[in-house]
């Protein structure tokens, strides 16, 4: 896909994303939005993947380890094919399968189930060893919180992966700089991140515009064409991007809009779409 | 009179490793940097492109173990029941449990005949937390030969296995040719009228001593050899509480949470019966020789049969 038509599609993932949170009165907007735009690449460009045969075997894998942006990775399906844009408005409701968290047993496209921080990167390092234990030639991506990143767990897997020297997996981290508490530094600083995942002999890659398609583009080039050590990429994004209200803004993590920030979050999209 | 055979249950564990390996080139194990003491070393021996040490990091073993079951193998992750069941539970739980993966846990070094080591080793709690998993089956193994029957049974078994095997030489006492195993199936290994004990793990050798010397006091016992915790064999637990009238149960760890608790479940939503529970009292564990705490905390031959008479009376 072009950077135009990327960028349109990602518009149309963060509609998905405030439509669905504002249904549910529930969710959170703020880091899926931040987001969005991996969301979007890995999913339209990056990934080898098959929405007509979500299980086929030599897909390429995509664990969200920050579970809790579901809404961003449920968006991207939809769009993508996986299932009806409309299921969206079911999310986080009694019956929907579109639960708070992911679900793969319910969710067409959703790889592993998660939302308990820190432990998707492990089951990606699962898959990615799995993978080249049977020669397989799929690659395994993986996105986290900058937040979750204060998961010990986190650190566990990123040495297993350095030692095992998985180079069939891509860990992106989602630095948009703030969690529930407020800014990430002032909480507990996982900084400088970039260096910590070079200690654990991983291939670092600072995407300095996690918006910039371009630039996106050129680092999940850079990672898949990295032999011998596993990748991450540092994505620094806007938290809530897209949405003026949202934008930079902690409070909103978790929360949904009420119906006149649900209008006006809509119409900054629209007026986004409109520019493209 | 001959010996008794004695051998760990961790011992099983790693020989059954090997030998189902052989068959089934799926079949992969991982380490917590114990390989030597969970006694999967001789797997790693015999194949060491399907043995990963993780290294002294639990919860991402337990992570990286579901994305090889996701990967299409059959991974099996040892470490002590201290640290798969208890340090790693809500790893177990969301990351194998929720998703209901194929992955098997082997936790050796469980109770209190982990010895010398001490409370903070000696696990008595991993039956309890495995069991309130939904989808998880927990199986608890008297010796050898059930042991390795159990292994395989779990490689057979698409979904989330837990197995608890012990670092102490246990007698076998499943050695006969028509023994059989079946998840969910628990197995009269003696048969009686006045009481049951319902045991499981070492204590079933330790049950059928004290039926032993109940029999000598005139106290007929019928003792369970329960294998599977969950799914519990509730049919055979309730024909032999109608029968008996009394229950006990037995097991090497906390009388809270474990098969104790998993029989009272069963029993009173149709059989309402008076159990007593034999187990470690709410108390951790210390430091000491295996057979010295198994007799201090009453879970020998001896103790058993103590704690049965008096709560038969007679």
């Amino acid at each position: 896909m072009t950077n135009l038509e990327l960028q349109k599609m990602a518009n149309e993932v963060r509609k998905g994303i405030v439509s669905g949170v504002h249904a549910a009165k529930a969710g959170h907007p703020g880091g899926s939005l931040s987001a969005a735009d991996i969301f979007t690449y890995l999913y339209f460009e990056e990934m080898n993947i098959d929405p007509e045969e979500p299980k086929k075997a030599d897909r390429d894998r995509f664990v969200l380890s920050k579970g809790h942006t579901a809404p961003g990775l449920y968006s991207t399906l939809a769009n993508r094919g996986y299932f009806p844009v409309a299921d969206l408005l079911t999310l986080r409701k009694l019956g929907s399968y579109l639960q708070g968290h992911p679900c793969m047993q319910h969710v067409p496209g959703v790889d592993m189930s998660s939302g308990s921080l820190g432990q998707g990167i492990s089951v990606a390092c699962g898959m990615a060893l799995g993978a080249k234990m049977s020669n397989a030639g799929y690659r395994v991506y993986t996105l986290l919180g900058d937040g979750e990143i204060q998961e010990g767990q986190v650190w566990e897997a990123a040495m297993f992966a350095g030692h095992r020297k998985l180079d069939n997996l891509c860990v992106i981290v989602d630095n948009n700089g703030l969690q529930i508490d407020g800014r990430i530094e002032d909480v507990c600083s996982p900084y400088p991140i970039d260096k910590k995942f070079e200690a654990f002999n991983f291939h670092v890659i600072n995407l300095d515009d996690a918006h910039d398609f371009d630039k996106i583009r050129a680092a999940f080039k850079e990672a898949r064409e990295t032999k011998g050590m596993p990748t991450a990429i540092i994505a620094h994004s806007l938290k809530g991007k897209g949405v003026s209200f949202m934008e930079g803004n902690a409070d909103w993590h978790g929360k949904a809009p009420n119906d006149e920030e649900y209008a006006v979050a809509m119409a900054d999209l629209e007026k986004i779409g409109e520019s493209l | 009179m001959s010996e008794v055979k004695k051998i760990a249950t961790r011992e099983s564990y790693g020989n059954a490793l090997v030998e189902i390996g052989k068959e089934n080139p799926n079949l992969v194990v991982l380490d917590a940097d114990l390989a030597a003491a969970t006694k999967t070393g001789v797997f790693k021996k015999a194949f060491p492109e399907r043995h990963i040490d993780c290294g002294i990091a639990e919860c991402n073993m337990t992570g990286v173990a579901a994305g090889l079951s996701l990967a299409g193998k059959i991974p099996f992750m040892s470490s002590f029941a201290m640290f798969a069941a208890g340090r790693a539970f809500e790893q177990v739980r969301n990351s194998i449990g929720y998703p209901h993966l194929n992955v098997k846990i082997g936790a050796t070094h469980a109770g209190i005949t982990v010895g010398e080591d001490g409370a903070s080793h000696q696990c008595n709690e991993d039956i309890a937390l495995m069991r309130t998993i939904p989808g998880m089956v927990v199986m608890c193994p008297a010796d050898d030969v059930e042991a390795k029957a159990a292994v395989r049974a779990a490689v057979e078994y698409e979904g989330p296995v837990y197995i608890r095997f012990g670092r102490a030489a246990v007698p076998v006492i499943n050695d006969r040719p028509d023994y059989k195993f079946e998840i969910g199936k628990g197995t009269v290994v003696r048969e009686g009228t006045d009481v049951t004990i319902v045991a499981t793990g070492i204590c079933v050798d330790s049950a059928l001593g004290a039926a032993e010397m109940l029999a000598k006091d005139g106290i007929s016992a019928e003792v369970i050899n329960i294998c599977t915790i969950k799914p519990l064999d509730e049919e055979l637990i309730i024909q032999s509480a109608k029968k008996t009238g009394k229950v006990v149960t037995a097991e090497e760890h906390s009388v809270i949470g474990g098969l104790g608790s998993a029989v009272c479940d069963a029993l009173c939503k149709s059989c309402p019966t008076p159990v007593y529970k034999i187990g470690m009292q709410d108390t951790f564990g210390e430091s000491g020789s295996a057979a010295a705490l198994i007799e201090k905390y009453k879970l020998d031959a001896k103790g058993v049969y103590e704690q049965v008479k008096g709560f038969v009376g007679k």
